[in-house]
């Protein structure tokens, strides 16, 4: 199976203050991509909200715990087309998640907390999360094609 | 590094806040917030995020927060400076609308 060109790897402890670290060089990735700038903020508003969730319910809120990140270019069947696109996997050790515990709340619900998971769907194409070999696993997708239209045009 | 700085104008708290708002973070913007509204009973406090260029969920809880207890209390929370990507991640929670925005500071603290 093709696995796409790897870019970038990354392998972090579960302390919220690498999540800044995160941000900076994702958004960077992302730019270097040729993603638009609001889709370089989606980009890096799923990763640090699925990143979020593993420090917070994976791992309980312990730091120094294992994360890694994997950052690949691939190429993903869309209407019938071929087209780039970025995939971002995240792994922990952390604790198999009840993803009722993810769910999220309501939108029209008025009250804090709940919302990560939304972003993550809102902000990505592909937002897939499976349990193997005693690790978490969430895999996102974000099609290049806005902005390979973009440099084109 | 977020940063939390307070202003006193009669019977108005400002609160200017620079840096990102993350999960590191947003418990120092919560607690400033409830600290104003629910410790001080300041009739408004205004949140001034010209120097806010990112929050995440945990960022968008602390303020629903603040509005709640704002609510409760019977004082104001109003937002002003607010970049795009603070009121992107708003529009994506739904929650812009229920926020008090102002334009400008002078607009936030006018009578």
């Amino acid at each position: 199976m093709n696995q796409g060109s790897l870019l970038l790897k990354m392998e972090l402890r579960s302390n919220p203050e690498t999540l800044c670290v995160v941000r900076n060089t994702l958004a960077e990735l992302a730019q270097t991509l040729g993603f638009p700038e609001a889709e370089c903020r989606a980009v890096v508003l799923a990763v640090d909200e699925a990143l979020t969730n593993i420090i917070r319910h994976a791992y309980q809120g312990r730091t120094e715990q294992p994360i890694e990140a994997t950052f690949r270019r691939i190429r993903v069947a869309r209407d019938g087309l071929e087209q780039p696109a970025l995939e971002i996997v995240l792994e922990d050790r952390g604790v198999n998640v009840d993803r009722e515990k993810l769910c999220g709340r309501k939108l029209e619900d008025v009250k804090p907390g709940g919302l990560g998971l939304h972003f993550m769907r809102e902000s990505m194409d592909t937002v897939e999360f499976r349990r193997r070999w005693g690790r978490n696993q969430v895999r996102m997708v974000k099609l290049l094609q806005a902005a390979e239209t973009a440099k084109g045009s | 590094m977020l940063k939390i700085s307070v202003r006193h104008l009669e019977k108005t708290t400002i609160l200017d806040v620079s840096g990102d708002i993350d999960l590191a973070s947003s418990p120092e913007l919560r607690k400033a917030l409830l600290r104003e509204l629910r410790e001080l009973r300041t009739p408004r406090v205004v949140l001034n995020l010209n120097e806010v260029r990112y929050t995440d969920s945990s960022g968008v809880a602390s303020l629903v927060e603040g509005l709640k207890a704002s609510r409760d209390v019977g004082s104001r929370l109003v937002l002003f400076g607010l970049s795009s990507a603070v009121r992107e991640v708003l529009q994506l929670s739904k929650l812009l609308r229920i926020f008090e925005i102002a334009d400008s500071e002078e607009q936030a603290v006018a009578p």
